[in-house]
């Protein structure tokens, strides 16, 4: 069972653990499935080239998802998340073979509110480039 | 191909309830590979203080993507829907979406804009229980690229 973190063990700049997360193609029809977004870009190289994109790519809210665990493990509980928001700057683009795209998620602690609430701020990269921006969090912390 | 900046603020019917089911969430939180026992064992959930297992952050996408279809469904909202790619997306989480949940989500549109050649459409969806207790809102924003 995870330990809720207390906000009184936090502080502006606390660094989140961070997360390297492997996305295949397996990983983008699963997520297509439990999502019910069947759009063919995520799993068409003939429509995602079609449409003008370098090949199939992931999902914009399965990064999204990814990237919350970076915060929901650090609070210790995932109904702490009260608001979340994320702008998808540059598509993860998945090759078809077994390795797939790396994500990484970093985060740090960009404000504390008050309630016990603070604001974790995410920096959410793949090959080396930021492919979300504007990603936050705001976190009830107990 | 603009949209019409009159379409702000248009509104749509109520959707039909959806109701949480632990198979759904169990089965949403693996495919974002959330192992946390809050998702999956009603025990490890109760021990946070959440009545039932609750979902990931992003999980309310199942409930909003169908509820904000009637959108893209309207004849007088002329967007591309070949070229629409996700812009942004937002949820305020009143409380965390659990089993049992019976939702009802109701869709605005709450911006039209046009960017260098492309239509940017902001849909909110409010979903609140059958009983009206409002537990997340969810706003997105779509982009329809301009044929080059």
């Amino acid at each position: 069972m995870s330990a809720r973190l207390r906000a009184a063990d936090v502080a502006v700049g606390t660094e989140l653990p961070e997360q390297t997360h492997r996305v295949t193609r397996a990983d983008l029809v699963r997520y297509a499935g439990a999502s019910g977004d069947l759009n063919p870009i995520h799993w068409s190289d003939r429509v995602a080239t079609g449409v003008g994109l370098p090949g199939v790519i992931a999902h914009g809210m399965l990064t999204m998802g990814l990237a919350a665990r970076a915060v929901t493990e650090w609070a210790g509980d995932p109904g702490a998340v009260v608001e979340y928001q994320v702008r998808f700057g540059r598509p993860v683009v998945v090759p078809d073979d077994d390795t797939g795209a790396e994500v990484t998620v970093r985060g740090k602690v960009g404000a504390v509110l008050d309630e016990g609430r603070v604001r974790v701020d995410l920096t959410v990269t793949s090959g080396g480039e930021k492919v979300l921006s504007l990603a936050r969090a705001t976190v009830a912390l107990a | 191909m603009a949209l019409d900046a009159g379409l702000v603020g248009r509104s749509y019917p109520p959707s039909a309830v959806y109701e949480v089911g632990r198979a759904k969430i169990a089965e949403f939180a693996a495919a974002v590979g959330a192992t946390d026992p809050a998702h999956t064992d009603a025990d490890a959930a109760r021990a946070l203080g959440h009545p039932d297992v609750v979902a990931p952050p992003t999980f309310a996408i199942v409930v909003t993507l169908g509820a904000a279809d009637v959108v893209l469904a309207d004849p007088e909202v002329a967007l591309d829907y070949s070229r629409v790619v996700h812009g942004e997306q937002r949820f305020t989480h009143h409380r965390p979406i659990r089993a049992g949940d019976r939702l009802v989500s109701t869709t605005t549109i709450e911006a039209v804009r046009s960017v260098a050649g492309n239509d940017l459409l902001t849909t909110r969806v409010d979903v609140a229980t059958e009983d009206g207790e409002a537990v997340c809102t969810a706003l997105s924003m779509l982009v329809a690229r301009g044929a080059a």
